[in-house]
Order: structure tokens, then sequence, then C-alpha cells
């Protein structure tokens, strides 16, 4: 498998750019691992807060990229192949999020689903269901914020695709349907995962939105990103312990998912 | 129009953290008037009363650009150890200000020039009907407390204890701004926040005094930094602040005297 | 089966008009350059494309008419691509069987049918390969056998040569030939190689520009060129035989002596410029001579297409100041020579 012949050697005027870039990319967060108090870590690790707070950013973090998945990936087949008019404003709204500051994405959510909002005081009335200050409010609020970086990773691997091999799927009997399903999702599944694991640690490390839309309670509604903020309030230490233990479990869950994902190419 | 200026009144909330850079020479008092750049860092609940008395600092000496950075005061204090350049610290609880004292970094002894006590902020009409701490107590209530690690959070305990409520908060919040957001919205029946956020925060949020809030007084202490660029336009807005002038301004702003 | 398509239609510069008929085991060549319209006009055959105006008929269905177009997956129709294009997630058995499945095949009976399919283009035992594992020529026989799997009334090859190597490519239009010989529906080759509508055409349409130039069978094609671009393009000889080493005993008994050995049945094609003509007898090395007639002479620019009969049906092109020399007519006896090294020989 060794594939280190001339042409992979890179070039000099590249060298120096992308070692200065990984530097200013790694060094903050060797900072940090060197600020770390390592011997508070057993006590904050013991903590139950902290363990609650670090449970629910998975759990939330994952429902709102399978969410993401759901609701983005046809929403990203739409952006790449449908001819309708108006296809360049929709993109343009749904990348609003990206450029929108997350705690105004918060308030804009109150606005459509808070007691208050359109969507939402109809809930309330009709249903009696109020979403925001709880988990779902959370998941919203981190889907809000994540889905965008989903929606154009897939659509940019639709764009690249060879669309000729839905002509052949179509030449072979297959309907649009079928095609989607066993054609075209299977060919953009790299760029499907890509998206799913940027907008998962997008979702994983969102605050402002959250904050806003979800407030801050244990258990509930404090993820990660929260418990550290406010730690960083009171004692900085505690709140660098924090963030280290949030990189460690969101690193660990990446490298085991791209190895799951190597492994499965690899016996291709 | 709320809407909007609620979103930008969020975002500079929330945003307020970057430091301002102060370049500002010294104010030369040699035609009587200040002249160059006055960097202010003040609490995030001072920004209303601090810019309007900033006005009439530069309405006096018009050569004077006075500028502000308003954020909690926690933020404010890891700037300033952190190396921000500026020349007053307002602060909105002694603690943040004995940490930036603690590091030297204070020309003299800070000055407490009000102080500020807890309210509950309802929407207007006061739609749940609320009447005192009491009413934290109550489950099917939306409700929003500031949280421990912050100042308006530990005062909230204490007066919780001295009232005997057992408070079941939706929300601790990160600030009081944020906490004062959400009841502009009509998302929370409820919040504790400090009177001077009520006070200034206009027609959709309404007060309800809390006799208990005496237990728990906040001081706003305010000094002149050491390394102050611009130390006589420093001494000179410290001087506003603590001048009857300032005082009734203040007291405008819904703060009380020391 | 058959088909009868009329179509009209624009895209962009070019304007495509074509009326083609297909009977039933008939394949038809479209042949023409780049940006004639040829794969326009399978596009709208698969379905692929909507033609402004057209009606294309398959076996007494409508497939297009004026409003009313069938959808590319409910045409009963097999297409073999320029790449091959196998869906590279799927096992080529998988792939083979692709069209069987949509179609509402149990996978059992899918699978042992594509294995079937894989066994008679010669991939026996590659069915649980990825595409990537396969060879340029390897791929395009499962594209074939993907196509026809499903027993189509209509089978489209775009181009189905092209992409191979020359070597392959011998192989490979012997194989497609020996299906096509087999199959039952109609089928539209888009090839823009003359050697390909040759060798696997019954009838060549010649497409200039989005317009019909020439129709005719491949001989007649070769021989009476309508154009300048035909001439240059077509007028092989193509003459079947049978390979004896470096010799090939043609169908009608006289034998072409090769530079390469040849076996079974084959091919040997004579180009135009290949063909040297005398007045009398010449003496030399020459090993092909043979003893012809001018049947008919058609002049294009500075050189004359003279369609010869004889010993061997010849095409030739000679200078028209030669021609004149020569005293060349319809009905002049020459003797024309062909070098051994001049002659290609294609297995068929």
């Amino acid at each position: 498998m060794s594939r280190a012949r001339e042409g992979t050697r890179v070039p000099a005027p590249l060298l120096v750019p992308a070692a200065l870039g990984a530097a200013f990319l790694v060094l903050p967060v060797l900072g940090l691992l060197v600020r770390t108090p390592w011997s508070q870590l057993a006590t904050q690790l013991a903590d139950p807060a902290v363990g609650e707070a670090l449970r629910l950013s998975l759990v939330s973090a994952t429902l709102a990229t399978a969410l993401s998945l759901v609701l983005g990936v046809p929403l990203a087949w739409v952006l790449a192949r449908s001819r309708a008019r108006g296809r360049s404003v929709l993109r343009a709204l749904v990348t609003v999020p990206l450029v929108l500051p997350p705690v105004v994405g918060g308030v804009a959510l109150f606005l459509v689903l808070g007691r208050q909002g359109i969507v939402g005081s109809w809930l309330d009335d009709a249903f009696g269901i109020t979403i925001p200050f709880t988990t779902t409010a959370v998941v919203i609020a981190e889907t809000f914020v994540a889905m965008p970086f989903l929606v154009i990773s897939v659509e940019g691997a639709l764009r690249a695709a060879d669309a000729r091999f839905e002509d052949v799927a179509a030449t072979l009997g297959a309907g649009r349907w079928t095609t989607f399903r066993r054609v075209t999702l299977p060919l953009v599944a790299p760029g499907v995962a890509a998206g799913a694991v940027l907008c998962w640690a997008r979702a994983l490390g969102e605050f402002g939105a959250t904050i806003t839309f979800a407030g801050n309670f244990p258990g509930t509604t404090q993820t990660m990103p929260l418990a550290v903020y406010l730690a960083l309030q009171r004692d900085p230490d505690a709140a660098i312990v924090l963030s280290v233990v949030l990189l460690a479990v969101s690193l660990a869950t990446l490298l085991l998912l791209r190895d799951r994902w190597l492994g499965r190419t690899g016996a291709a | 129009m709320r809407v909007r200026a609620l979103l930008v009144a969020t975002v500079l909330a929330l945003a307020g953290c970057g430091g301002s850079a102060s370049s500002g020479g010294p104010g030369a008092p040699g035609d009587g008037g200040l002249t160059g750049t006055l960097t202010v860092f003040a609490a995030a609940s001072l920004t209303d009363v601090f810019t309007e008395l900033g006005g009439r600092l530069e309405d006096e000496h018009p050569r004077l650009d006075v500028r502000f950075s308003f954020a909690g005061s926690s933020a404010l204090a890891t700037q300033l150890t952190q190396g921000a350049p500026a020349d007053v610290f307002a602060s909105a609880d002694e603690a943040q200000m004995s940490v930036v004292t603690d590091a030297g970094l204070a020309d003299g002894e800070p000055q407490v020039f009000a102080t500020n006590v807890l309210e509950i902020a309802v929407p207007r009409g006061n739609p749940a009907g609320i009447t005192g701490l009491a009413d934290f107590a109550r489950e099917e209530l939306a409700l929003a407390v500031c949280a421990a690690e912050v100042p308006c959070g530990v005062a909230a305990g204490q007066v919780f204890t001295a009232a005997g409520v057992a408070a079941r908060p939706d929300t601790l919040e990160e600030d009081v701004r944020a906490a004062l957001t959400k009841v502009e919205l009509g998302e929370v029946d409820a919040a504790l926040v400090y009177a001077s956020d009520v006070a200034t925060a206009g027609g959709a949020v309404e007060g309800v005094t809390v006799p208990e809030a005496a237990q728990a007084v906040n001081h706003y202490p305010i000094c002149v930094l050491a390394d102050a660029p611009a130390p006589e336009a420093a001494r000179a807005f410290v001087d506003l602040v603590l001048s009857d002038e300032g005082r009734a301004a203040l007291a405008d702003a819904g703060f009380q005297q020391p | 089966m058959s088909l009868t398509a009329s179509v009209d239609t624009r895209r962009g510069d070019l304007h495509l008009r074509l009326d083609v008929e297909v009977a039933d085991a008939e394949v038809l060549a479209l042949l023409g350059p780049n940006g004639a319209g040829k794969s326009t006009f399978v596009r709208v055959l698969a379905g692929l494309l909507g033609p402004d105006r057209g009606r294309v008929v398959v076996d007494g269905e409508v497939w297009d008419d004026e409003g009313a177009s069938r959808p590319a997956h409910r045409r009963a129709l097999g297409m073999v691509f320029q790449d091959a294009l196998l869906f590279p997630h799927l096992s080529v058995a998988d792939n083979v069987a692709f069209g069987l499945r949509t179609r509402g095949m149990r996978r059992a009976e899918a699978r042992a049918t594509a294995a079937g399919w894989l066994t008679r283009v010669g991939l026996d035992g590659l069915g649980d390969r990825r595409p990537a594992e396969l060879s340029g020529g390897q791929a395009q026989r499962a594209a074939l056998a993907r196509a026809l799997v499903g027993d189509p009334a209509l089978l489209l090859l775009d181009e189905p040569l092209s992409a191979l190597d020359a070597r392959t490519r011998l192989t490979v239009r012997a194989e497609l030939r020996r299906h096509l010989a087999g199959f039952r529906g109609s089928t539209v080759l888009v090839t823009h190689d003359p050697v390909d509508a040759m060798a696997l055409a019954d009838r060549v349409v010649v497409l200039e520009e989005g317009q019909v130039v020439q129709v005719g069978t491949p001989a007649e094609v070769a021989r009476r060129p309508r154009t300048d671009y035909v001439a240059r393009l077509v007028g092989l000889s193509l003459l079947p035989g049978t390979g004896e080493g470096r010799l090939v005993r043609l169908d009608g008994g006289a034998a072409v002596a090769v530079a390469e050995d040849a076996r079974g049945p084959v091919f040997a094609a004579i180009r135009p410029e290949s063909v040297a003509l005398y007045a009398t007898r010449p003496d030399g090395s020459t090993r092909n001579l043979w003893r012809e007639r001018v049947v008919g002479a058609t002049p294009h620019g500075a050189t004359v297409r003279c369609e010869l009969d004889g010993e061997v049906p010849l095409v030739a092109d000679v200078t028209a100041t030669s021609f004149a020399e020569m005293g060349l007519a319809p009905g002049a006896e020459v003797w024309a020579g062909v070098k051994a090294s001049e002659v290609a020989v294609y297995a068929r």
C-alpha cells in the first residue's frame, strides 16, 4: 500500500503555508492541553453533572445529525438536481444559518417555535406542547445551525457525481426513487458521510442557538459547551478540563467512525 | 420593529466580548478640553446609562472620543488581565473588580458608585399573575434565573434562601441580558433580574419588586486603570459618574445609591 | 419487433432531423463525426431527452408522440454507453442483475439469469468482482450483458467500442457481432468509426450536422459515397473469408495475402488508397494482384473513387491525373495491386 511516489510529494510552495496552517489549527489545542490541570480531571469526571452534560451533548448531537440526514439529503438533491426556478435563492436561504450569529438563530427559533411563535403558539394551544427549555429544543437548535454543513457537502457530492449513472439506471427500468435509493445515494455515500461528520461536530460544539432557544438547565438542556461557558465564569481551570474532555470524546468518536469507514472501503 | 431592535440588542449583548482597541493619546488639557480616545470597560447592565454619560463628556470636550466595551464583568476582567488596553473599568460586582485589583491593574482604590437589587421581570401585562418570589416554586410556569456561576445567579440564590423559596426554574441563564430577552419575547413568565435591567428594558417588560432583595445588594465599583493611555480623561469620566449628575442618571436607570 | 422513429429537435446549434426504420433483428449504424447529432438521437430513443417534435414507435407501442412521452424506465430497451458505466458500488453480477431487479424479478432468479449472461459474454466467475477490478474490455462485455439481460425490444449502442484500446476493440467488436447476430430486437449503433459500422451493421445512416447525407448497406455506402466526407470516412472494402496463416481464403474463392497470421473467420479490410491500378500487368513483388473491371467512377476533389469488380470486389482511389492518363472509364479492364502489409485483418 505504499504510495510515496514522486508525484505525491508536497511541492515546496505548498509546504510552508501547509505547515503554518497546521500549526495555526493545532497550537491552540496544544495550549489548552498544556494548561490543563490534569489533577482536576478525576474530580471533574466523577462529577455526575459533567457526565450528564456529556451524555446530553452526544445524544442531542447524534439526534440532530440524524434529523439533518433525513431532511438535508433530500434538500441537497433538490438543490443539485432540480431545475425549478428560485433554486439559487433557496440555496442562499438554506445556508443563511451559516452566517447568522447562532444567538440570533436562537431568537429566530423562538419567533417560530417559541410559546409566542407562529408555529409554537399553535402547538401550545392545540396540543399543549411547548418546545423551548426542553431537550427537543436543544436538538432543534443544533439541527438549525448544523444542517447547512450537511446540505452543502452532500450537494457538492451530488454535483460531482457522474449523472450518467442515473441515465444508465433509467435505461435499466429504474424509476426516479429507485435510482436515488440504489444508485445516487450509494455513489455520494462518501460525501454524505463527510457531511454527517461535519454536521455532528458542529452540533456537538453548538452554543449560541442552544443557550438562547433551549436555555440552560442541567440534565435537560445543559450540553457540554454550555457547561464549559458557565464554568469559565467561575473557575477557568474547570472550564479547560471540561473542554479537554469534550475534545477527547469527540476526537475518539470521529477516529472510531473513520476506521469503520476506511475498514469497509479497504475490504472492498 | 420590536423584533429587530431585540435582535440587535441580543447580538450586541452576546457578541460584546471583542476587545476594543484604544489608541488615544493622553488628554491634553492645554485649551481646557480633553482630547484623544477614552476607552471604558463596563458591565453590560451599565450600557444605557454609561452611553449617555459618555455622550455628555464628549459634548463638554468636543475633541474627546469615548468608546465603550460592554460585556459580562468576568469576561471584561479576563480581558484586562490578558492585557486589553483600557482606561476605566466598571464592574457589576466586587469579586470581578478584585480580580483586576489583585492583578495590580487598578490605579488607587475602586469606588462603589451604585448598587443594584434583584427584581422580577415579567412580560407586559404580567400574564401569569406573578406577585412575588413564591411564584418561582410553581412548576407550571416557565421561569428563568441566572446560573449560579454568574453574579446575578449568586444573588438570586441568596434571595431565594432568605425567602425560603425552593425555586424551580426552567433555565439557568448565562447572564441577565439573556434572561431579559426571554421575558421580552414572552417565552418565560418571569425572570429574576436586576432592577436596573427592568428600568431600561422598555415597554415589553414590567417589574415586580421583591422585598427579600435587600438580602443581596450588588455593589458596582469603578476604577481608573494603572496603565490607562488617557488617565486625565479617565479621571474625568469617573468623576462624572460619581457626581450628582451621574447619580441622577444612574437613579433614572434603576440603580440605587450606596 | 421494429422501430420507427421520426425526430426533429434542436440542441444548441444543432438541428437534428432524422427518420429511421429498423426492422426485427436488424442493426442500423448511425455514422458521423462528433456533433452530428448521433448521441442526441439515441438519447431521444432512450427517453433521456424529450424531442421538440417526434414520434417513436417500438413494436407498435408509442414511446414518443406529440405531447406524450413514456419515461425512460418504462421503455423496453437496453443501452450500452461508451464508458461501460458499470455502477461502481455494485458487484459485476449485481450490475447485470440490476435491470431484472428493477423490473420485479426475485433476487435468486435475477442472480441466476445474470450468471448465465456473464458466461455468455465470457466473464464466467467474475461476477463477484467490483467493476474497478475489470479490464476495459471486460467492463464493456459486462455492460453488454447488462443491456441484453432484460431481453429488450430495442438495443442502443452509443460508441460502445471507442473507449477501448485498439487490440481490445478487435476482440470486443467480434464478440459484439456474434451477440448482435443472435439478438431478435432492433439495434441502433452509434459510432464515428467506419469499421464498426461496416463490420456490425446491416444498414448505415451517415449523419452530418443533424442531417442524413446517405443511407444504404455498408457496401453501397463504401462504393458510392455521396459526399466527400463519406468518401473520406468510408470506402473500406471488407472481405469476409477464413484465415489460413498468412493467407485469407475469401468466401468467393480468391486468396488475399496478409502480413500477419490469421486463423478462423475474419474480415480482410483494404482501404481505397492502398489499391494501386495498372493498365498492364506490372512486374514486381506485389503479392496481391487481381484482374478487375471498373464498374463505376465518382470524382471527389483531386481523386476519383473507382468501383472495381472481378475476382475480388474492391474500391480504389486514384488521382484525377492518373485516371485521365490511364483512360479509365466504366467498363475498362485494369490490374489492381495491394501489398500484403496494407491488408488489415479483423476477426468476425
